[in-house]
């Protein structure tokens, strides 16, 4: 066998180790759209009562965001500018690391949201949606007689 | 939404230096008259912004500040820390009195003006 021959394979066997740290560090798992680092970065967070997404947008108008929620999927879309660059051609633009461009980044549900009153703010260049879950979905105590 | 709502950040920390924060993406743009730097920092209010000038190190720190319901839970993130912080170098034509921020929908807008003696002068080349 091939590893009996190299028993001792010391750099495989650390990076396969830095391999597995670095999945159990973070928890963030590879989407089919890339790596989990698109813009903008989405954080979602439940409670008994709704599911609050909030989306890392700054710099955007909050009057062209696309917010829709399809079957239990949300759509986030929208275009971000460039940064202002006057016309003169007597600019140089030295770092360029910011998103510029159209942007979308889809995310499902839990099944037992209510579509219907959804809620969307943008503050401090975040974009939070909460969405209800159902009362019926909702836990309830239930009085033993 | 409701009263219940409160507003949640991390306790600071003793040595903000020490800890470990979120590099900000950034913009650099030069013009003649000075720079102009856009840092995108979503999250963050203007209160919980810090820009300084330490010698010629620019300095910017600031903290994100979400408001989350009770008892919320963390599904997914991918901003998984509270802290933003990046230093870049000044060079010496720049002038640190004179910087000048604001923060607009998260987005950082730093100026930093050329020193006059450094502004660009055209010479007149005389025909003798």
């Amino acid at each position: 066998m091939y590893s009996s021959l190299f028993p001792r394979d010391l750099f495989a066997e650390v990076e396969r180790l830095q391999r597995e740290m670095q999945q159990a560090f973070d928890p963030v798992s590879p989407s089919i759209r890339g790596f989990a680092r698109g813009y903008p970065a989405l954080n979602v967070g439940s409670t008994p009562s709704s599911v609050e997404v909030y989306a890392f947008a700054p710099g955007i108008d909050p009057a062209k965001v696309e917010v829709r929620l399809e079957r239990g999927v949300l759509t986030i879309e929208g275009e971000r500018e460039p940064a202002a660059r006057s016309t003169d051609g007597k600019t140089t633009l030295h770092v360029n690391e910011r998103f510029a461009g159209r942007f979308s980044r889809v995310l499902s549900l839990p099944d037992d949201i209510d579509p219907g009153a959804v809620n969307a703010t943008y503050r401090d260049g975040v974009l939070r949606i909460s969405v209800p879950r159902r009362e019926s979905a909702q836990p309830r105590r239930i009085e033993v007689q | 939404m409701s009263t219940q709502e409160l507003t949640q950040t991390s306790a600071p920390a003793k040595d903000a230096r020490n800890e470990p924060a979120l590099l900000p993406p950034v913009d650099v743009v030069e013009d003649s008259t000075g720079i102009t730097l856009y840092a995108d920092l979503p999250g963050v209010p203007k209160d919980r912004l810090n820009v300084r000038v330490d010698g010629d190190t620019l300095l910017i720190e600031a903290e994100i500040v979400l408001a989350m319901p009770q008892g919320m839970q963390a599904s997914h993130a991918e901003v998984q820390r509270t802290q933003y912080r990046r230093a870049f170098t000044l060079s010496r034509e720049l002038d640190p009195g004179k910087v000048a921020a604001d923060l607009n929908h998260g987005v950082l807008r730093l100026r930093i003006p050329k020193a006059e003696h450094a502004q660009p002068r055209r010479i007149e080349v005389q025909v003798g």
